[in-house]
């Protein structure tokens, strides 16, 4: 295990010798390439691949190389040096921004590049067309009395088992997180959930299986579930699943994307940020499945980065 | 002229005897490097876990015998892996108990009654079921043999026990096979020919005289499954469910131990309670596996001294 982080460390340490070379030597344009090392958040790495993939045709002296593992695993990484940027779908916990301070001396800068929505699923030939908040707490909550589809007036013509199947995700997975905190804040789930490792193993798990129900990003939806309307509170009136409901704010289940730095990003990587929240690389947020950030939110988000 | 010639025996030169005592030395340390790595592997993953189990607020006996795994409350955390001990648990004794019987079955088979091309054939195609990697397991436990489960029993969910146990027993019994088989093999002819001679069934002569001979080599061969099965990772992680749970049927998911490391070593912030408490599950996983070859090395004295 500590040979991959030294490696990479290794490999940042000759970086930032080719990158003194580059400015030292003015601009030669056939210089060494540069490598920006990107890791962090699975909820993340198809759409920083795709980044990826688009800012090599216009920046082609840039490489960026980047990997998954998790939130964690990428903030991680940023304590210990080994990344320029870590991704994150959740916000860096304050024990993790003492560490960063402690190992870099530098303060991690937060840029929000996105939202991701989370929508609930149930398998398409489920009734079920919304739900409020306290109802998936007594489904999902550890004090929660909800244990069968009847309860919920649902019933499946056929089927003599009609326990509720949760499924889940590992509980140390950001997307769990965020679900948690929506449905029974600091509270607990039950336990006994299929507690999936991937997005869209739960989407497949819920497509396949008449009386489960799960949470996973919207963008995973396929033509064998159903996304739920969600509301708050049992009265209100529920929000559908949708990108609009999601930027203006009343789609209860959306959390933002955020990239992380050691200090204020420099150089190529500040370049590569502020591509990141021009245009087109909103763009390909969008086509991930998520939602860019709103033209106004931008320049706030990249203020930092580009006026430096 | 008789002087007394000295010894004619020929003297190795100096760079010989250098090289032969360099490669004896060397010898020696690859032995004993299989003990430093043992010692220092368990020794790295203490030192991981150590904080946690120093630290006032831990609870051993609630580690061990609390089903309540709440890694990353945020108002109450729990750390108890009796859940995930009973899963693993339940999930190798399923497919040891499909392994065992097949895989030693299949290894007196290839040694005592199979004729030789078809022995050929059948060893390179139980090699080639060993070479599949655990992932490439997992995926067909997910997506294949779960919904053979759901057609055939009913259940709400394929991944599940049942699942599990049927993937890793299939993981097992090639290694049980041919470990077995070499076993097997091992039992001088004049074992066989003695017991025909004095008018022994073939099926006697393995009941009565090879399974007796080779039960060394055959207990190694189920406990190198039983290794396979308990430290199985991947695809138990995809087949089982994942779910913390104690089992109340072959129908219900589980988690185990390393499914359950796999899964949230990546996402625990390092040095946090939760990824020392993971470390410290790496201790339990080891404390089994040695009990259980101790248990395994007794038993096989127990056996050769009645014997």
């Amino acid at each position: 295990m500590p040979s991959a982080p030294q490696f990479r460390r290794r490999v940042g340490l000759t970086l930032a010798a080719a990158l003194s070379f580059a400015c030292a030597g003015g601009r030669e344009a056939a210089g060494p390439v540069t490598v920006i090392q990107n890791k962090g958040s699975d909820t993340m790495v198809n759409v920083a691949q795709a980044w990826a993939e688009e800012y090599a045709l216009v920046a082609p002296q840039v490489k960026i190389e980047v990997s998954g593992g998790g939130s964690g695993v990428g903030i991680a990484a940023l304590i210990k040096g080994a990344v320029d940027i870590a991704n994150a779908s959740r916000n860096i916990k304050d024990e993790e921004v003492e560490q960063v301070r402690l190992n870099t001396g530098q303060d991690p800068r937060d840029i929000v590049v996105g939202f991701d929505a989370l929508a609930v699923y149930v398998h398409k030939d489920n009734p079920l067309v919304h739900l409020d908040r306290k109802t998936l707490a007594g489904i999902f909550g550890e004090h929660g009395t909800i244990e069968r589809w009847s309860e919920l007036g649902v019933s499946f013509p056929g089927v003599a088992d009609d326990r509720i199947v949760r499924v889940s995700r590992q509980s140390s997975s950001g997307t769990f997180e965020f679900f948690r905190s929506w449905v029974v804040g600091k509270n607990d789930f039950k336990l006994g959930s299929r507690d999936l490792n991937g997005s869209k193993e739960v989407v497949e798990l819920v497509g396949h299986t008449l009386t489960a129900i799960g949470f996973s990003g919207m963008g995973y939806a396929t033509p064998a579930v159903k996304m739920l309307g969600l509301a708050d509170a049992p009265g209100a009136t529920p929000v559908p699943p949708s990108l609009d409901a999601v930027l203006d704010g009343s789609y209860p289940l959306a959390r933002s994307l955020h990239l992380y730095t050691l200090g204020e990003p420099k150089g190529a990587t500040q370049a590569y940020i502020d591509w990141i929240l021009s245009e087109p690389g909103q763009q390909v947020v969008a086509r991930s499945g998520y939602v860019p950030v709103p033209p106004s939110a931008r320049t706030a988000a990249g203020a930092g980065t580009a006026t430096r | 002229m008789t002087a007394p010639a000295p010894s004619p025996r020929p003297q190795r030169s100096r760079l010989e005897r250098l090289a032969e005592a360099l490669l004896e030395g060397l010898i020696r340390l690859s032995g004993v490097s299989a003990i430093v790595f043992v010692l220092a592997i368990f020794f790295f993953v203490f030192r991981e876990a150590a904080p946690v189990v120093f630290s006032r607020n831990f609870d051993l006996w609630k580690f061990l015998f609390s089903i309540e795994w709440y890694p990353t409350s945020a108002s109450n955390v729990r750390y108890g892996t009796f859940a995930l001990t009973v899963g693993s648990f339940a999930v190798t004794a399923l497919a040891m108990a499909i392994a065992v019987p097949f895989g030693l079955g299949a290894a007196i088979y290839l040694s005592e009654f199979c004729g030789r091309r078809l022995r050929e054939t059948l060893k390179i195609v139980i090699e080639l079921l060993s070479a599949i990697p655990s992932v490439v397991w997992g995926f067909i436990a997910l997506t294949v043999t779960s919904k053979l489960v759901v057609d055939a029993t009913g259940a709400a969910v394929g991944v599940n026990v049942l699942n599990g146990g049927v993937v890793l027993a299939l993981m097992s019994v090639p290694i049980i096979v041919s470990i077995g088989e070499d076993a097997l093999k091992a039992v001088p002819d004049s074992y066989r020919e003695a017991a025909l001679a004095l008018g022994a069934t073939r099926w006697q002569v393995v009941y009565r005289v090879l399974l007796p001979a080779a039960r060394n080599g055959l207990l190694a061969a189920v406990l190198l499954g039983v290794g396979r099965a308990v430290g199985e990772t991947m695809a138990v992680l995809m087949a089982t469910g994942h779910a913390v749970h104690i089992p109340g049927s072959l129908l219900d998911s589980v988690r185990t131990l390393t499914a359950n490391i796999a899964a949230e070593l990546g996402e625990a912030p390092v040095g946090s309670d939760h990824y020392r408490v993971l470390f410290l599950t790496g201790v339990l996983l080891f404390c089994i596996t040695f009990a259980v070859n101790i248990i395994a090395d007794l038993a096989i004295r127990g056996v050769r001294r009645r014997g």
